[in-house]
């Protein structure tokens, strides 16, 4: 790596890497996708104006028998269609709420240990592993049941157990770059802690904490939607998980009340997961050159 | 004269981003050593490659024919092919560092092509390897067998690789720079020992190196590759004592010595002005961007190698009508 | 001989560095279990209807949850000393029978889902980098990538579905057929039916995980100096594969099999409710929803070590593995 990319980096860095990323034809349909997801996430008041858990029509309605149920209804007679527009936006809000907790958590974390290094280093090392020695799906639902689950609950309990992840890869990212020449550049001018930081070591930091957060959320919403499956998820909210949940009993008969928000899920996460791995290949041509 | 064990006739090997070796020709006698001569980019490794059939799957070997023991390497089918590499032609790179697997003893290593291609019991092979160890000096040998790489110096790494590679008694080794990442000191002795194996195996070497100082010592013939091209071909003495082509008298300028003749360049070295990424794109003699004596023709069609006196060779043609002028001059 | 002293070596120290780990947990856990509202007392008394203050208080003095919190703490460590992890006052039984009874199951489902992950993804990953950048790669990875997106549970569901209710092929749920009285082979036959589901439930992720990182690897290895001498040895491509190249590839794939651990045992938890499998995950649920702490204290405790234990084994596997591997 030369000099001069080390002092000049973000503007044809990020450039390039846009221009990779818009051209990645997988990347747009992926993002379209998730835009399409949010629009009906806000637009869910006026596409359904009635509450999703409402009783609405007649139980179990298959898929195209009644055309003003086009996803049919289930067991309580609730509109499955209703349920997954409004579903969206329990998955989006708890996704990108519990991914910036975490990220947040994990980048000062992992910046103060790598930055800092030595006790603190130690330290914080420490607790990151004793986070990652206990399953975290285990932790999460403990620390759901213990705080009632809310939305509010369950964003901040995914991201107690996803901060781990990003402060290892912010803890290495800083432990490499604080000794390069910029850096040191930045302490001869007397630059303080908290400056060289945030505004001179995390903007080249960044790359690889974008990748993992597009992942990290799409984690968030698979960690949600378990939650709402195994009954502990906000109970006045629906979400695709508490659907799948909920019309468990009748699988064997009306599947398709399982299966339609699962794909839902599978979509969205698909489409996050789409985007994480163009944003990889985008922000590190030199592996992607492989492909 | 009999057929040459190796024949390179016409040699031509293309990428999709360029065509790094073009219209090369050499042939290799039994038991003789050819020396490739060249900086790095002039495409003598990938040469070395292309005999191996070893180079990446972009690459393209158009034209031109590999002729081994008389058959055309190029037309054998892949399986064919397999059975002379390591047995017939062996191989040894550059880096011995990483050329050998980390996880697997060099005892195993060694053992695999013996197995491989003699059928040797594990036992057996095991054995054999400890002898050969022995015979490229290796000292403990029956302890290095089952030493893993990374506990071995560069120089005894080099030395397990040379054992790997003449295991099967191979009619031909290439050897790919074999001493550039060793110590100085270490150097003489790995090319000696070269050297005494082709003599006690009876097999030819070839020697790919950017070092023309080690040329006079180890190597019978010289063949002075530039991007990709042959430039002068000739037996080493001679292309020592009397450089045709400007190229090879630009290198030689260039070159410290290891051996004794050193009246040679006892004036301080001097270098090749330009670089040998000039020749992208030179539609004619890839040297004239860095020759002294280059004139307007010379721009307009590569030189082919054309023999001088027997044995000679030189693309060059300006200074092969020089070369004539004097000769007429002389017999006149 | 220096092989072993070399693993002995490598063995040590990961068991030093696991000791402040392991009473790391103990204390965050054991802390952040107090915080919740209510105890087990509360719950046996709203089940029971109404309780009086001084049933509630004759409960509490029982569980020993009439004590300050750190009293509490050092009296859990010191019965932890002695291997001893308490008593469950829902169940009345102690706290590691209750888990000795579930632990087999679990560990069986896990080992199953960890084989099927790493033989699949191995092979996976394997299949895409030889055929890197062309269609088999191409269609393998969007595979893998959905693997990587699909919700264990659902995909659960969906396969009880097709091979349960649909095919009829496989049990929907339980480990075994109950009365059915089944010996020897076809006893293990009727078992392994009943994991198959449920291990690749929970496999699913992993062996997207495991494939994508194998590709990354085998393409790193593809490139190495090493494999090309193979190459000029003139070895098949099946055993450069094999030998040189897959060998090499597992170093950087099996350094992660130890985290993944705790992330399987997670999944379990879900999976096992899906399939209603009696193990340890389903236990953890019980007792979270029973707020028996004492249980789920144990059960977080028994899958941080369990997790240990499996990062130790990793560690020795690679030293094992790659000879290079030193005590620093």
């Amino acid at each position: 790596m030369t000099t001069a990319i080390e002092i000049a980096p973000q503007p044809e860095v990020s450039g390039r890497a846009l221009r990779a990323f818009l051209r990645n034809p997988a990347a747009m349909l992926a993002s379209g996708f998730l835009v399409f997801v949010t629009a009906v996430a806000f637009a869910a008041p006026l596409i359904y104006p009635e509450d999703p858990l409402s009783m609405v029509a007649r139980p179990f309605l298959w898929p195209g028998q009644n055309p003003q149920f086009p996803l049919g209804s289930d067991s309580l007679g609730r509109d499955v269609a209703a349920g997954l527009v409004w579903g969206s936006r329990i998955s989006l809000i708890i996704g990108i709420a519990a991914m910036a907790l975490g990220v947040s958590i994990g980048v000062v974390i992992g910046a103060t240990a790598g930055y800092f290094g030595g006790r603190i280093d130690d330290g914080l090392v420490r607790l990151v592993e004793i986070f990652q020695t206990t399953p975290s799906f285990l932790m999460l639902i403990v620390l759901v049941a213990i705080a009632e689950p809310r939305v509010e609950s369950i964003t901040v309990g995914i991201a107690l157990v996803t901060w781990p992840t990003i402060a290892r890869l912010v803890r290495a990212e800083f432990r490499s770059l604080r000794e390069k020449d910029f850096v040191t550049a930045a302490r001869g001018l007397g630059y303080g802690h908290l400056r060289i930081i945030f505004i001179e070591i995390l903007p080249n930091a960044l790359p690889p904490i974008i990748v993992t957060s597009s992942v990290i959320v799409a984690s968030a919403i698979l960690m949600e939607s378990a939650l709402s499956f195994m009954g502990l998820g906000d109970p006045n909210r629906i979400s695709w998980g508490s659907m799948i949940g909920a019309n468990r009993e009748t699988l064997r008969t009306t599947w398709y009340l399982t299966a339609v928000p699962g794909v839902a899920i599978v979509l969205t996460v698909l489409a996050l997961n789409m985007i994480g791995d163009a944003l990889n290949d985008a922000l590190n041509p030199r592996l992607s050159a492989e492909r | 004269m009999t057929a040459p064990l190796l024949d390179v006739s016409n040699l031509t090997i293309r990428f999709p981003t360029g065509t790094p070796v073009a219209d090369l020709g050499f042939a290799v006698g039994e038991g003789e050593t050819v020396a490739v001569v060249g900086e790095s980019g002039s495409g003598k490794s990938l040469t070395a490659l292309a005999i191996m059939r070893l180079l990446p799957r972009t690459a393209r070997t158009t034209s031109g024919g590999i002729r081994f023991q008389g058959r055309d390497l190029l037309a054998l089918p892949e399986p064919e092919m397999r059975r002379v590499r390591g047995r017939k032609i062996a191989m040894i790179f550059q880096e011995p560092m990483t050329s050998l697997n980390p996880v697997l003893t060099i005892g195993k290593q060694i053992a695999e092509v013996l197995r491989l291609h003699e059928g040797l019991s594990s036992e057996a092979a095991r054995k054999r390897s400890i002898q050969l160890l022995d015979l490229v000096r290796v000292a403990d040998p029956h302890l290095r067998v089952d030493d893993f790489p990374h506990r071995l110096s560069g120089g005894m790494r080099q030395r397990a690789m040379i054992a790997m590679a003449v295991a099967c008694g191979p009619k031909l080794l290439i050897a790919d720079e074999p001493t550039t990442a060793l110590d100085v000191t270490i150097q003489a002795q790995v090319l000696d020992l070269l050297d005494r194996l082709r003599r006690e195996l009876g097999m030819a070497l070839v020697l790919i190196t950017h070092d023309l100082g080690i040329v006079g010592q180890w190597a019978d013939r010289v063949v002075v590759m530039y991007a990709g091209r042959g430039a002068e071909e000739a037996d080493a003495t001679r292309l020592l004592d009397d450089p045709l082509h400007p190229y090879t008298r630009g290198l030689l300028a260039a070159s410290p010595r290891l051996d004794a003749r050193l009246h040679y360049t006892a004036g301080p070295l001097r270098e090749i002005p330009g670089s040998i990424a000039s020749a992208l794109g030179e539609p004619g003699c890839p040297f004239v961007p860095r020759c002294p004596m280059a004139l307007p023709t010379c721009r307009t069609k590569p030189p082919p190698l054309e023999e001088i006196r027997p044995g000679r060779l030189i693309a060059c043609p300006p200074t092969l009508a020089l070369e004539r002028a004097d000769a007429a001059a002389v017999g006149r | 001989m220096l092989e072993g002293r070399r693993l002995l070596r490598v063995l040590r120290r990961t068991v030093i560095q696991a000791v402040p780990t392991i009473l790391g947990i103990v204390i965050l856990n054991f802390l952040l279990l107090k915080l919740a509202p209510g105890d087990a007392a509360d719950v046996m008394a709203g089940e029971f209807g109404a309780a009086t203050e001084e049933t509630m208080a004759m409960l509490r003095q029982r569980f020993g949850l009439d004590v300050p919190v750190l009293q509490q703490l050092l009296a859990y460590l010191s019965n932890l000393a002695q291997f001893s992890l308490g008593q469950s006052p829902r169940y009345g039984m102690p706290v590691s029978e209750l888990i000795g009874q579930r632990l087999p199951s679990t560990l069986m489902l896990m080992g199953m889902a960890l084989a099927i992950a790493f033989g699949l993804g191995i092979a996976l990953g394997t299949a895409m980098a030889l055929t890197a950048g062309r269609w088999p790669d191409r269609l393998l990875s969007v595979v893998s990538l959905i693997f990587y997106s699909v919700p264990g549970f659902w995909i659960g569901l969906m396969l009880i579905v097709l091979f349960s209710v649909k095919l009829g092929w496989l049990p929907s749920g339980g480990q075994e057929t109950i009365g059915a009285g089944l010996t020897g082979f076809d006893y293990i036959l009727d078992r392994l039916k009943h994991m198959i589901l449920p291990a690749t439930s929970l496999a699913l992720f992993y062996v997207a995980i495991y494939g994508r990182l194998t590709r990354a690897a085998v393409l790193e290895v593809a490139s190495q100096d090493y494999v090309r001498t193979a190459a000029a040895k003139g070895l098949p491509p099946l055993a450069i594969t094999l030998r040189h190249i897959v060998r090499n590839a597992l170093l950087p794939v099996t350094t992660l099999a130890g985290i993944h651990l705790g992330g399987i045992l997670g999944g379990a938890v879900v999976v096992e409710t899906v399939y209603s499998w009696p193990g340890l995950g389903r236990l953890a649920f019980e007792s979270v929803m029973r707020r028996d702490f004492n249980v789920l204290l144990g059960v977080l405790l028994l899958s941080s070590f369990l997790v240990i234990i499996a990062n130790t084994l990793v560690d020795l596997l690679h030293a094992w593995l790659d000879p290079r591997v030193e005590v620093r």
